[in-house]
């Protein structure tokens, strides 16, 4: 008779404005309830001020597979990162 | 330790291996991160599951032994810490468990295994607490010899499992400093406390040597899972760390480690010290150590008189989910 609870992905704010992180997941039968469990599982000890939780299932992951070409683009471009250029030291901090 | 015995499967010589695990044991040795989605031997997979599962099962019947004295705590301080401390080992559990999902097997299922004996748990917490002093032992042994095997964890391979680690590591540290501080109070308390506490540490103290897994000679599965980085130490090499560990504190306490062998040994840097019972070991995690079938029925019980809870709150929010999805149709 019992189904298992869905699996919820929970992600939470820490506490300096900084982005919400995934943290791990958890059971539980609704998202007001992920809420609820997340605070406990996650934030026994001020580890946030707001957590999202988002359905394990609504995820969609790029595939591991395809590292390679999806992010080689990005790999070749070398001249996208500063120490590309040498700047003569006389022209000073840049 | 709090996985003892764990079955590794798929041990091969690299001339054996296909492309495809030559690149995995590579990643491997480059100190990469295996994450979830990505391609990795069937053996690692399964050695895996049955690890953090088995690490899992022990953070939640762990909780038994202690649950066992939170209403009998000495003070309204001491049961609020127990019963946090408690609580962590239940956060423990869940980090494992969602650890292990990762891997593609679901929670019901591993706790089905736990539920049915087909996976086991830390032979430690087959012991009873018979007094508060055991509270103590408990938090400065049980927890201590725990943080000596999961702190090289950290660096173990499998991603979540890491994380998992790293999470609980910074959470361990309070619960073997609240079971010192419990064996600090009774070693300076009346005789008779000093006595209670004389007699946890005598019986603890063999029963925590074991939760350490048998000899390295006897250890068949190391190999393989220490090519994996799913097993960072050998079992003995972690046992001799904790004996160093332990015995200057039990010193500072004035309470005698009750093994007659024990002495420093210039040579080594280290203690010697004398070796459990290893038949013992064996008949507990067979189940039949004393407390076996007291933890395992409490674990089934809760499990069955919170099926009604469980399936209560999945139709609520099936229900609520369905009113929501009316709604919004009669609003369109
Ligand atoms: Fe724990
Ligand atoms: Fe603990």
């Amino acid at each position: 008779m019992s189904s298992e609870w869905p699996l919820w992905e929970i992600f939470i704010r820490g506490q300096h404005g900084l982005n919400h992180r995934h943290v791990g997941s958890l059971h539980a039968p609704d998202a007001e309830m992920a809420i609820r469990n997340a605070r406990d599982v996650y934030t026994r000890r001020n580890e946030g001020v707001s957590i999202w939780v988002v359905p394990s299932n609504s995820i969609t992951a790029s595939s591991p597979s395809e590292k390679g070409p999806l992010f080689e683009p990005s790999n070749s471009k070398v001249y996208r990162h500063p120490t590309f250029f040498d700047i003569p030291e006389e022209v000073g901090h840049m | 330790m709090y996985a003892q015995l764990v079955k590794s499967e798929g041990a091969k010589p690299r001339e054996e291996m296909t492309a495809e695990e030559i690149a995995f044991q590579d990643r491997i040795d480059r100190g990469e991160k295996i994450e979830p989605k990505e391609w990795m031997p069937d053996g690692y997979r399964k050695t895996l599951i049955r690890q953090i599962g088995q690490h899992a099962h022990s953070e939640i019947v762990g909780q038994l032994p202690e649950g066992n004295w939170i209403t009998r705590a000495p003070t309204l301080e001491r049961k609020a810490i127990l019963l946090a401390k408690v609580q962590d080992e239940a956060g423990h559990g869940l980090y494992l468990y969602s650890a292990a999902e990762t891997l593609g097997v679901s929670r019901d299922e591993l706790l089905e295994k736990l539920h049915s004996g087909n996976m086991k748990y830390s032979s430690i917490f087959n012991y009873p607490t018979l007094n508060w002093a055991d509270i103590g032992a408990v938090g400065w042994l049980v927890d201590g010899a725990a943080i000596m095997n999961q702190v090289p964890l950290q660096r173990t391979s499998y991603g979540p499992y890491s994380r998992a680690m790293i999470r609980i590591c910074k959470e361990e540290s309070f619960h073997q400093r609240q079971g010192y501080d419990i064996m600090m109070k009774m070693a300076s308390g009346t005789p008779e406390q000093k006595a209670m506490a004389q007699d946890a540490l005598n019986r603890f103290w063999y029963p925590a040597l074991m939760m350490f897994g048998p000899s390295d000679k006897d250890s068949v599965h190391s190999v393989q899972s220490m090519a994996w980085k799913i097993k960072i130490n050998t079992n003995d090499e972690l046992r001799q760390k904790f004996v160093d560990q332990t015995v200057p504190q039990a010193k500072y306490l004035g309470l005698s480690i009750p093994d007659e062998n024990l002495a420093w040994n210039e040579e080594k840097g280290g203690w010697d010290f004398s070796e459990p019972d290893w038949s013992e070991f064996f008949a507990v995690i067979a189940g039949n150590g004393p407390c076996n079938e007291e933890r395992l029925g409490a674990r089934v019980k809760a499990w069955e008189d919170g099926a009604w809870f469980r399936d209560g709150l999945m139709a609520h929010a099936e229900k609520a989910e369905s009113r929501r999805r009316a709604s919004r149709m009669a609003a369109e």
